[in-house]
């Protein structure tokens, strides 16, 4: 049996967050070193705030400010902190419901080792060193057995509140294709295209999926197309994608192999982007040490007539 | 809460479905003003105060939105339920592409046929200026070429086989664009509101993805549109005439498959067939008054005018050529603007389906076609492989 293909696949974006009224003076008291709640129509304050009700559905705008200092109401020992975690050697996830605040706030707290934390314990909040207006301007919560400050009677109101924040998000994968697909990229490999055809409908697949999804039947037995085909209908893309690196304009094409069931994708070159037409026979150009052809060029032959691939459009 | 009880067991067929609340943001590229919680929320707000009803009277919240990629919060339902006054309620989000306005909405108003629940709040939002929907769109994937851009790139060499099959003249797309576009002129909710707009304009603008001007794209929008859809006891009550649900059905298909009609897909056409048998219509184009369809990019107008049964193969064209599905048209289509004039992806779908309610209910106001007593939402979404559709009445069904 082959090695099984994989590879990575990291996915990242630095998405942004417009925050709203409550959370822009959440995060602008932060960079104040002043912590707000929100109080509810109960009479709770709620730390971090929101800003609905979660009783009364209602709009609360209502800031308050709360002490620095407050009381672990649970907590987690992190023995291995990750990339981008608060601190980066072990830590504990504690709630911490600060004094003046009815409910809990989730952050790191700086100790030694799990023996030296414990639900109860009294911790007060250590500044970062520089603040923006984020949740990181709380460089983590720290033991504290002094008195509890009395808080700010702070409203909410800042010069130059931050209004939006960047929120990046990365997710690691292993991509693996799987049996179907790995075959296919190994005989590419080769510069041979290798597809599957249905036992129940006869179609071949290709790319491959391992699977008939009309049937839904599992596919095995491999057909080599190809390597000609004919263009069943294109575009040609005059936008640049940020994450593609291939010159505009170009032709996307929709091409059907010969023997194939179903168009597969890809670039046309070797002809002038404007006098790419549906029809086009066209045959694969291999770069080397490529997984796959760089794209397909005319072979010369006449054009294919519609009728012959109208049901692969 | 109204639920299954004394007053409605042992009652026969379905629960009709009434819509007697409607709310929409106003649709713009980027709301740098509100939280996606505080988004959410303004169109829910509009939608009660519609429907005069408080939070109280909702007995059930569903959701929908587009990948969550779209903006990178994950489940983004679980922090939503304070803005949406769920707490305490079931909650469900539904997640079918670009299609999902739709499907949100007919899983809510199923909630009501089938009386598990008396007034459910709808709502479908986007907010994309928080991430970029092209990127999110085109992910790479190891040991694959990456080829494609955005959706525009997916979309267009469909488009150029209608054209080829059909024998429409290049000209039908940008009449689609412009048409819309002016349309929009008429909604103040509509995001893009082009007050220059001439169809020299929409012809002149740059190809992006040949055959696909830049001028016959959707934008990409912040927004959000919700409902309040109750059952007959609800309906009485409710202020405003209500819009009732005549038909609703969805329907799916895989995205690539041997033999698949992009142009026309199956499911489309047998969803259509669903929502036309469910509310006995037996002639779409003389007993439908208007359509609401998802229009993403202009030349879906034919194409979907053809799988939905109003022209036959290769005659859609005809129709929004001879100005058919112009505003004072005989069929309008997208009175709204449609997706063309705004689009906050999750939400485009239940704008149609909204839209096509504020119709029969006499309450589109500049936008409104005289006499409105039957009109269709239309969504669709993925690779042309989820369809919701439901058509909406001014008379409750007697079918």
């Amino acid at each position: 049996m082959p090695e099984v293909l994989k590879a990575p696949l990291v996915v990242e974006f630095p998405f942004t967050r417009s925050l709203g009224p409550v959370q822009s003076a959440f995060l602008t008291g932060l960079r104040e070193r002043v912590v707000l709640g929100v109080k509810t129509a109960d009479g709770r304050t709620l730390v971090p705030p929101v800003e609905y009700d979660p009783v009364t559905a209602e709009d609360i705008r209502d800031l308050v400010e709360v002490a620095p200092t407050g009381t672990v109401t649970t907590w987690a020992w992190n023995h291995e902190p990750r990339r981008g975690q608060p601190l980066d050697r072990p830590f504990a996830w504690v709630l911490v419901q600060l004094d003046g605040a009815d409910t809990a706030l989730l952050h790191a707290l700086d100790a030694p080792g799990p023996d030296a934390v414990h639900t109860g314990m009294r911790v007060r909040i250590r500044w970062a060193g520089e603040r923006s207006g984020a949740i990181t301007d709380i460089a983590c919560f720290e033991p504290y057995d002094g008195a509890a400050p009395e808080p700010g009677g702070h409203d909410g109101r800042f010069e130059e509140m931050v209004t939006g924040i960047v929120a990046p998000a990365r997710l690691d994968y292993t991509y693996a294709p799987g049996r179907a697909q790995a075959d296919y990229i190994n005989a590419l490999a080769e510069r041979r295209t290798v597809g599957e055809r249905c036992p129940s409908c006869r179609k071949v697949y290709v790319p491959p999926r391992g699977a008939c999804p009309t049937c839904g039947v599992a596919t095995s037995e491999q057909v080599e197309v190809g390597p000609r085909g004919t263009v069943t209908t294109y575009c040609i893309v005059n936008i640049k994608a940020k994450n593609l690196d291939i010159e505009v304009p170009y032709v996307y094409a929709h091409i059907a192999l010969d023997g194939a069931d179903l168009a597969l994708h890809g670039r046309i070159g070797g002809i002038p982007y404007d006098q790419v037409r549906m029809g086009l026979r066209v045959e694969p150009v291999w770069s080397e040490g490529g997984r796959y052809p760089d794209h397909y060029r005319p072979t010369g032959e006449p054009d294919a007539d519609y009728e012959t691939y109208k049901e692969l459009v | 809460m109204s639920t299954v009880g004394a007053a409605t067991a042992g009652r026969a067929g379905k629960e009709p479905v009434a819509v007697v609340g409607i709310g929409q943001t106003k649709h713009v590229a980027a709301r740098h003003d509100v939280s996606i919680a505080g988004l959410v929320r303004e169109a829910a707000v509009r939608a009660l105060e519609d429907a005069e009803l408080t939070w109280a009277d909702i007995d059930a919240v569903v959701i929908g939105k587009a990948p969550d990629f779209f903006e990178g919060v994950m489940m983004p339902e679980l922090y939503l339920a304070d803005a949406l006054g769920a707490v305490g309620k079931p909650m469900l989000r539904v997640h079918t592409a670009g299609s999902v306005g739709g499907s949100t909405a007919l899983v809510a108003a199923n909630l009501i046929a089938a009386r598990v629940h008396g007034t459910v709040l709808t709502l479908a939002f986007e907010k994309q200026s928080e991430s970029n929907a092209m990127w999110g769109l085109s992910l790479p994937v190891p040991f694959q070429q990456p080829l494609l851009a955005g959706a525009g790139g997916f979309f267009a060499p469909h488009v150029r086989a209608y054209m080829r099959r059909s024998g429409a003249p290049d000209t039908v797309g940008s009449l689609v664009a412009y048409k819309d576009r002016r349309n929009a002129l008429k909604n103040p909710y509509a995001h893009l509101h082009e007050h220059d707009i001439t169809l020299e304009k929409v012809q002149a603008s740059p190809m992006l993805w040949d055959p696909i001007r830049y001028s016959e794209t959707c934008p990409s929008s912040d927004g959000a549109c919700a409902m309040i859809l109750t059952d007959r006891s609800g309906a009485a009550r409710s202020p405003r005439p209500p819009a009732w649900m005549l038909g609703g059905a969805m329907r799916s298909e895989p995205t690539l498959f041997a033999g698949k009609n992009f142009v026309s897909p199956k499911a489309g056409m047998d969803c259509a067939a669903d929502v036309y048998r469910q509310a006995g219509i037996a002639d779409p184009r003389r007993e439908i008054d208007a359509v609401e369809m998802y229009v993403p990019f202009s030349w879906y107008e034919p194409m979907w005018l053809e799988n939905l049964g109003f022209a036959d193969e290769g005659e859609g064209w005809k129709l929004t050529e001879s100005g058919v599905t112009e505003l004072d048209g005989d069929l309008p289509v997208n009175m709204s603007g449609g997706v063309l004039s705004t689009n906050p992806i999750g939400a485009s779908g239940m704008i149609r389906f909204a839209e096509a309610a504020l119709q029969v209910r006499g309450q589109a106001g500049e936008h409104q076609v005289d006499g409105a007593r039957r009109v269709l939402g239309h969504a669709y979404g993925g690779g042309s492989q989820f369809f919701s559709m439901w058509l909406v009445g001014a008379q409750p069904p007697t079918v």
